[in-house]
């Protein structure tokens, strides 16, 4: 008895829960698995760890210093060749070109010659032979003894392969886990020797491009909220049959085809559009002093502040709308002149809208693409660019997450400090 | 103002047209928000200095307008309003330097107690140390002394309607205006706040306009009361006067009970009228200017009716039918059937032997003339009157 009523107690949550249970479904499906997947992407490479197993454990015991073994040679010739034949070659050849570069060609060239024309004199202990007796072999193999056919023969293909470097690179490129796209995305390099050092000067994209992107989210915000809290505060305070009406109006933008509006900003801010067209007719500026507003970090800015506008005039009216009048006519009553009242009474009843739509604009223009690829030009670009630019063309992946990854814990750490300041609980969205 | 002096100013205004300083005069002032409806018509109004005047009547009647109105929130139409003798059409609200305490209280919840109470003060430049003496001042004049660094959503009710009030008077208006304050209370507290705010409004001798739809807290507070229905002052009177005194048939019913009998003046002699009202001859008081053959209403206070009376006591006497008897703890009120009009309501003091009445039986009524008004009837209330 008891029992069964713990049950039907207990029933109705659990109905809950298995009405959720498509969402999280699908939210587990296109959300956490791909960042899950793109966030391991940043710090996981396998390929050349998978390709080059054999070399690899071998480099482990090399002292870094000289040309590595005939064991090594050989080892790597089998697996490029192996890789060369699974159509992985390329893969790992661009990994470890990006460690050191050139070396993708001394691979390339390296396996398919290798393919034609295998070191004959290595018959002996070619094949599937057992790693360890090769191992003996090997430190017996250094000082140029004839029992070093590969050595020779993958010398002779490239002079690289007598370079530590190249080996180094390789056994970089092995790493299975590596921070090297987080030191990258930050502006930072691994040297030969470990250290962690700056990149050269004129190689530090990283760092001011998120600095700027910040900075422009930072500006976009403020420039909402200075242009939206009147637009806001008018429907709020407009009476009940005009609100509907004025709040069309913000929504209409809003409903309206992204590339439509971004289109539309070119055609206005363009060197012969529109804007342009009327400073010149007024005689502002001359024929030959036309402004550049767009394709740069102007167009950019006026772009997003007016794509992401509603969003910033959407909590703050829902706010505002609470607000009941009888605050401000005490004020007046009680002797404030408007600045005063609005200053000390109806401002800080709007807050949680203020946090509110601060917080949803900065976030959204922090990952803004879409309208910095249309209308930003090369000046006007922000981070997203960059991450889509090392997913899309340069096809480095690994770094793209990391760009992302840095990004993402930017704005939790914002987020979080936003909370310590104004307070995520007084925050209301509608 | 002392109790004696307060009761010598109602015989006074009891006997004849009030007298003292005015502080607030509309002068046919008109209202309309849409050019059609007329919120307020033809305004005639005069509130004295230190006098507390309690606008009075159902929702929409325009007394809410009114004071919107003298606060500066709404314009009027047409007409002027003066306050100490100056016309105020053209002053902001926030110079008219007047108290205002609102329907829910409208205090800052952001601000503290003290925040409150120190923002008039602040907005008008008074230099901290006198403005914190004096916000103690009025935190003390309310009871509430110590409260200074509550917040407005850590008090109760009563608490809150004290901090707006005490935050109206703490930059010492002299006129303060109340727009249904003790509305959101219940009825207990509500009786102790009526004599708060009298007990205040008397120790200060300020200015008081008090909206409320309540006759019952009207009468309890006020000096004297305007009744207002359909944008127009039926009646502005002391309350004995406005319960006794009743010019119209909307005043009379609203103020208290009244049975209201309809007839046509057959005979008019002084004050003294006869009314046919169709299923009987009526003696009764003539209050408005009424000459044979108008319609006239009949209003006779159920307390002032006697159940079973005597014949000959009375020069108005029925036969009416009991409908039914309710026991209401000190008195009974009893329902009959009388004059063409089912709803006649007799009230009993509960004493011993109140007459034995039961339902059904048919009994003897009775009443005065001077206790049955013979009034305006309401159709005409909407002209000239």
């Amino acid at each position: 008895m008891t029992a069964r009523n713990a049950r039907k107690r207990v029933a109705p949550g659990l109905r809950a829960w298995f009405l959720v249970l498509p969402l999280a479904a699908f939210i587990g499906v296109t959300f956490v698995a791909p960042l899950g997947a793109m966030l391991t992407r940043s710090a996981h490479m396998p390929v050349v760890a998978d390709a080059l197993p054999e070399t690899l454990r071998l480099l482990a015991g090399w002292d870094r210093g000289g040309v590595p073994g005939e064991a090594a040679f050989r080892a790597l010739g089998h697996e490029l060749v192996a890789a060369r034949e699974t159509r992985t070659l390329g893969q790992v050849a661009s990994r470890v070109n990006r460690v050191e570069g050139g070396l993708r060609s001394v691979l390339t060239r390296t396996a398919r010659q290798l393919r034609s024309a295998a070191p004959t004199p290595g018959v002996a202990v070619d094949g599937g032979a057992p790693a360890g007796s090769e191992r003996t072999d090997s430190t017996q193999g250094p000082g140029g003894t004839p029992a070093a056919p590969w050595r020779d023969a993958m010398l002779a293909m490239d002079d690289a392969w007598g370079d530590a470097s190249t080996w180094r690179a390789i056994q970089r490129a092995g790493e299975r886990y590596t921070g090297r796209h987080y030191l990258h995305a930050v502006d930072l390099d691994e040297a030969p020797d470990g250290a962690i050092v700056a990149q050269p000067e004129d190689l530090r994209i990283y760092l001011p491009l998120l600095g700027r992107t910040l900075v422009v989210s930072l500006a976009v915000t403020a420039l909402c909220l200075v242009l939206g809290y009147p637009v806001a505060y008018l429907i709020a305070q407009a009476p009940p049959a005009r609100a509907p009406l004025l709040l069309l109006l913000v929504l209409v933008p809003f409903w309206t085809s992204l590339l439509v509006r971004t289109t539309s900003w070119i055609v206005l801010l363009q060197t012969q559009g529109v804007v342009n067209d009327l400073l010149v007719a007024l005689g502002l500026i001359g024929e030959d002093g036309r402004l550049a507003m767009i394709y740069n970090m102007t167009g950019t800015m006026v772009a997003m502040t007016h794509v992401l506008l509603p969003f910033m005039v959407l909590p703050l009216y829902s706010v505002m709308r609470t607000v009941p009048p009888e605050y401000m006519r005490a004020a007046t009553s009680l002797g404030a002149a408007f600045p005063a009242a609005f200053r000390r009474v109806y401002w800080p009843r709007t807050l949680p809208g203020v946090g509110a739509g601060c917080l949803l604009v900065f976030i959204l223009a922090i990952g803004y693409y879409i309208t910095p690829a249309l209308v930003g030009g090369r000046t006007g670009q922000l981070i997203s660019n960059m991450i889509a630019y090392h997913m899309q063309q340069s096809l480095n992946w690994g770094l793209a997450a990391a760009l992302g990854g840095i990004l993402l814990v930017s704005i939790l750490l914002l987020y979080l400090l936003f909370d310590r300041l104004v307070g995520v609980e007084r925050m209301r969205l509608g | 103002m002392t109790e004696a002096d307060r009761v010598a100013a109602r015989g006074a205004a009891g006997a004849g047209p009030p007298s003292g300083t005015p502080h607030v005069e509309f002068i046919g002032v008109d209202k309309t928000y849409d050019g059609v409806t007329q919120v307020v018509r033809d305004l005639e109004l005069t509130v004295y200095a230190g006098e507390f005047l309690t606008l009075l009547g159902p929702s929409g009647s325009g007394k809410t307008t009114c004071l919107m109105m003298l606060a500066g929130f709404e314009a009027p139409t047409a007409g002027q309003i003066r306050i100490a003798g100056q016309r105020v059409e053209d002053v902001p609200p926030r110079r008219r330097n007047i108290g205002m305490v609102f329907q829910n209280y409208a205090l800052f919840p952001h601000m503290t107690v003290g925040g409150n109470l120190a923002f008039p003060l602040e907005v008008r430049r008074i230099d901290r140390s006198s403005a914190e003496e004096r916000v103690r001042r009025a935190l003390a004049l309310v009871r509430l002394t110590g409260f200074e660094d509550r917040k407005p959503g850590e008090l109760s009710g009563g608490q809150q309607q004290r901090v707006a009030i005490a935050r109206a008077l703490v930059f010492e208006p002299s006129l303060v205006l109340m727009d249904e304050p003790l509305g959101a209370l219940d009825r207990r507290l509500r009786e102790e706040m009526q004599y708060e705010i009298r007990r205040i409004q008397r120790a200060l001798g300020v200015t008081v306009v008090y909206v409320t739809h309540d006759q019952q807290e009207a009468m309890a507070m006020s000096d004297r009361v305007a009744v207002f229905n359909r944008g127009r002052i039926q009646q502005v009177a002391p309350p004995e006067v406005l319960y006794e005194e009743p010019e119209r048939g909307f005043v009379a019913t609203f103020i208290g009970d009244n049975n209201l009998l309809h007839g046509r003046v057959v005979a008019a002699r002084d004050d003294i009228c006869t009314v046919d009202t169709g299923s009987g001859i009526v003696q009764a008081f003539l209050v408005a200017p009424r000459a044979v053959g108008d319609a006239v209403t009949l209003a006779i206070r159920p307390e002032r009716v006697a159940l079973a009376a005597e014949p000959g006591l009375y020069s108005n006497e029925f036969e009416a039918e009991v409908d039914d008897i309710a026991f209401l703890g000190d008195h009974l009120r009893v329902r009959v059937s009388v004059c063409g009009s089912s709803g006649f309501v007799v009230k009993i003091p509960n004493r011993v032997g109140h007459g034995g009445v039961l339902e059904d039986d048919r009994v003897r009524i009775g009443w005065t003339p001077l206790d049955c008004r013979a009034l305006a009837p309401d159709e005409e209330d909407g002209g000239s009157p």
